[in-house]
């Protein structure tokens, strides 16, 4: 075994190895949650996920960002029988080893993959330029500075990267092979659909020895940048790349208008509406169990899928773009809801990895999303519709209302006022209920 | 203005008759000025078309959905609670309502509870009787008028009914025209999640006013809502800009009442 299959072997495994250590704590991160039951209906989650999730159904509703993340998409997924062929080739030394087996079709697989790359090196471009030079109004906000914002350039400078890459690579080769000094079978053109043309324009004049340089660039970087990526996705909201099928696969399937009724409640009014309950009566549940908190305050409230939601997100911000709150100035914004969730549960998982009685005293609700975000919600479902991966920011904002409102009585004087008048008179006003149908003899 | 007869459901039961449906009526359409109009034009057409039907009057409660919305699940599944007994006891099969918060609360959420009904929005309704025949309108003082539609958004994301009003509008025979954010992609009004009873928090504008532009660029005659909150919101948003003269925001419920001289 050469020195080069050897240093593969290593990169690859040490690339695999990381991935897996950073995916198991992903998945620790999400079981902080609670529990809650999405393995109903199992043939309709399936076919959300074809259709959401694999069919890109919600991203084509903006036709243009979304043609071009399908480009970019299709390429990827293309590219990997490319990057199974670069495994095997670098793990026993060969080179090129599906061309020869697989003639004609090879030459049809690769020649779609040059093709649909060239799609995904326009859409890099224009997304770039959506960011940076257009500035599209969701890419710009408040929440997108810094990481946020560098992340997202971080992925398209790599994309463009993979492409340039295989563009070298292929377009070397082709020029080698005219000359007869491809490491492939045979001699002339491959005939793959965009490196023939590079290969004699642009690389023709070139040595051998320069091109053998080129075309081991191309390969190498490549795969170097692959394995990048796989090392760089934990820490990144591309991330989704995965996490996009499970999410929409456990999404919720319910009408978006129904909010879960919250069972702890439902005990606790059946009693105090059960005459002959005995109020005395000791707790018939484990008296030692610590009470479950109402709502959410800190990540460990939630439940698992909103966690999974939180780590699905790629920060698109199409949710906060059509959120009425945000449209009109307030600072609520649904896609820093899901980035605050992913960096709190980062937190509380990387310190309760370090010790199991974590404490830093800080919660999801004050140190990273305020009262006021919470409260400026119109729960009008607009970010849950708009999700491409079906991602559900309302729900949280509700258990975090929950958690104020039912733990804390933290609640706007207004929304006070109603809810004593609808306990005392029956409606949100303050009329009297026997007033009810009044309108009924009214002109 | 026409007699109308609206029975509660202890005079049907004292006199041994069982309604078809159990007209919601809601806290808005029972106290709030406005919206009681809706309420009455919905009576008038179910008198006309001889739905029989009842309401609870004074014993009907609000159906918790404001407090669920601001995180007052107590309060909530109380006053469910209490519903669901009053609606049991009367053995209610069918419900149809001019509000969409409470379709939502209590087509989704009472069934959780032990409450389960059939239950319709008025525009539904209405596009049943369309349907069966029992209704029929000229366009009336419509016809020909552009008309663009709101979406509730409890009635519309929440629950997907889009089309049911949209049909109802079509037998005006007018002209309707989408704003650009319609259907799944509509912009709330800003009274949604019991914003409706509170101050907005601190911003750069009112989102009924935003929505209200979004009504204005199709430069219509009327705005339609099937949404008494949506109502409030739209007729606010339409003062905002001093066109109250040339637009009205009109429920469903009130064209179709008023195109048949009712």
């Amino acid at each position: 075994m050469g020195i080069s299959s050897i240093a593969f072997i290593l990169i690859f495994l040490g690339a695999a190895a990381f991935f897996a250590f950073k995916i198991r704590q992903i998945i620790q991160n999400i079981k902080l949650g609670r529990s809650l039951d999405r393995t109903d209906n199992k043939g309709e989650r399936l076919k959300t996920t074809i259709r959401v999730a694999l069919g890109q159904s919600k991203m084509v509703t903006r036709p243009i960002p979304g043609i071009l993340h399908i480009f970019i998409y299709v390429a990827f997924i293309f590219t990997q029988i490319e990057l199974i062929e670069i495994i095997i080739d670098g793990v026993s030394g060969n080179h090129r080893i599906f061309f020869e087996p697989l003639g004609g079709f090879y030459v049809f697989i690769i020649s779609l993959i040059e093709v649909l790359s060239a799609l995904a090196l326009i859409a890099t471009f224009t997304f770039l330029a959506r960011r940076n030079l257009l500035k599209i109004p969701r890419f710009v906000k408040s929440e997108m500075t810094g990481w946020p914002k560098l992340d997202g350039n971080i992925i398209l400078y790599l994309e463009f990267l993979l492409v340039m890459f295989i563009f070298t690579m292929n377009g070397a080769d082709e020029a080698l092979r005219l000359q007869g000094a491809s490491h492939a079978e045979g001699s002339g053109s491959f005939g793959f659909a965009i490196s023939s043309i590079l290969g004699p324009n642009v690389f023709g004049s070139m040595d051998v020895a320069t091109l053998h340089l080129l075309e081991r660039i191309g390969w190498w970087g490549h795969f170097i940048v692959v394995m990048g990526f796989m090392v760089y996705l934990p820490f990144s909201k591309h991330l989704h790349i995965f996490f996009a099928f499970p999410n929409v696969y456990f999404s919720n399937l319910k009408p978006k208008g129904q909010f879960t009724n919250m069972e702890a409640v439902t005990n606790e009014v059946k009693l105090m509406m059960d005459p002959n309950a005995d109020p005395f009566a000791a707790p018939a549940a484990d008296a030692n169990a610590e009470p479950q908190r109402f709502g959410v305050k800190d990540v460990k409230d939630l439940n698992w899928v909103n966690i999974l939601n939180a780590y699905s997100c790629t920060e698109c911000g199409r949710c906060t773009s059509s959120c009425p709150a945000n449209i009109t100035g307030k600072k609520l914004s649904p896609r820093k809801i899901m980035m605050d969730v992913r960096d709190r549960v980062e937190e509380v998982g990387k310190g309760l990895r370090k010790d199991p009685n974590f404490d830093d005293g800080k919660s999801l609700l004050g140190d990273y999303i305020t009262e006021e975000e919470v409260w400026a919600c119109t729960s009008c479902n607009a970010c849950v519709q708009e999700c491409p991966v079906n991602i559900d920011p309302l729900s949280i904002i509700v258990d975090l209302r929950r958690y104020l409102v039912m733990e804390e009585s933290k609640i706007p004087a207004e929304l006070m006022t109603m809810n004593t008048n609808i306990e005392n008179n029956q409606a949100p006003w303050q009329f009297s209920p026997t007033d009810r149908l009044n309108w009924r003899d009214e002109d | 203005m026409s007699e109308i007869k609206v029975p509660t459901m202890a005079e049907m039961m004292a006199a041994g008759e069982t309604p078809e449906v159990l007209f919601w009526v809601g806290c808005a359409g029972s106290f709030d000025d406005r919206a009681k109009k809706i309420t009455k034009a919905i009576v008038k057409i179910l008198n006309k078309c001889n739905v029989k039907f009842a309401v609870l009057g004074t014993e009907e409660a609000c159906t918790g959905d404001p407090a669920k919305r601001a995180g007052n699940e107590f309060l909530f599944q109380m006053q469910a609670m209490m519903n669901i007994q009053v609606l049991d006891a009367y053995e209610v099969k069918k419900i149809v309502t001019a509000c969409p918060h409470c379709f939502n609360t209590l087509k989704n959420e009472y069934p959780g509870l032990g409450g389960n009904y059939e239950v319709i929005h008025h525009t539904q309704l209405l596009e049943s009787l369309f349907n069966e025949g029992k209704l029929q309108v000229e366009g009336g003082e419509f016809k020909g008028k552009k008309i663009t539609f709101h979406d509730p958004c409890y009635l519309g994301r929440a629950n997907e009914v889009y089309e049911a009003p949209r049909n109802v509008l079509q037998k005006l025979d007018a002209e309707l025209v989408e704003m650009k954010r319609c259907k799944a992609k509509g912009l709330c009004c800003g009274a949604g999640g019991a914003q409706m009873f509170k101050e907005a928090e601190k911003g750069n504008k009112e989102v009924n006013v935003e929505r209200t532009e979004d009504a204005l660029e199709t430069n219509p005659q009327i705005i339609a809502t099937g949404c008494p909150f949506c109502n409030t919101m739209m007729t606010d948003g339409v003062k905002n800009f001093n066109k109250e003269n040339d637009i009205k925001v009109l429920d469903i419920a009130e064209m179709i009442a008023s195109a048949s001289d009712l």
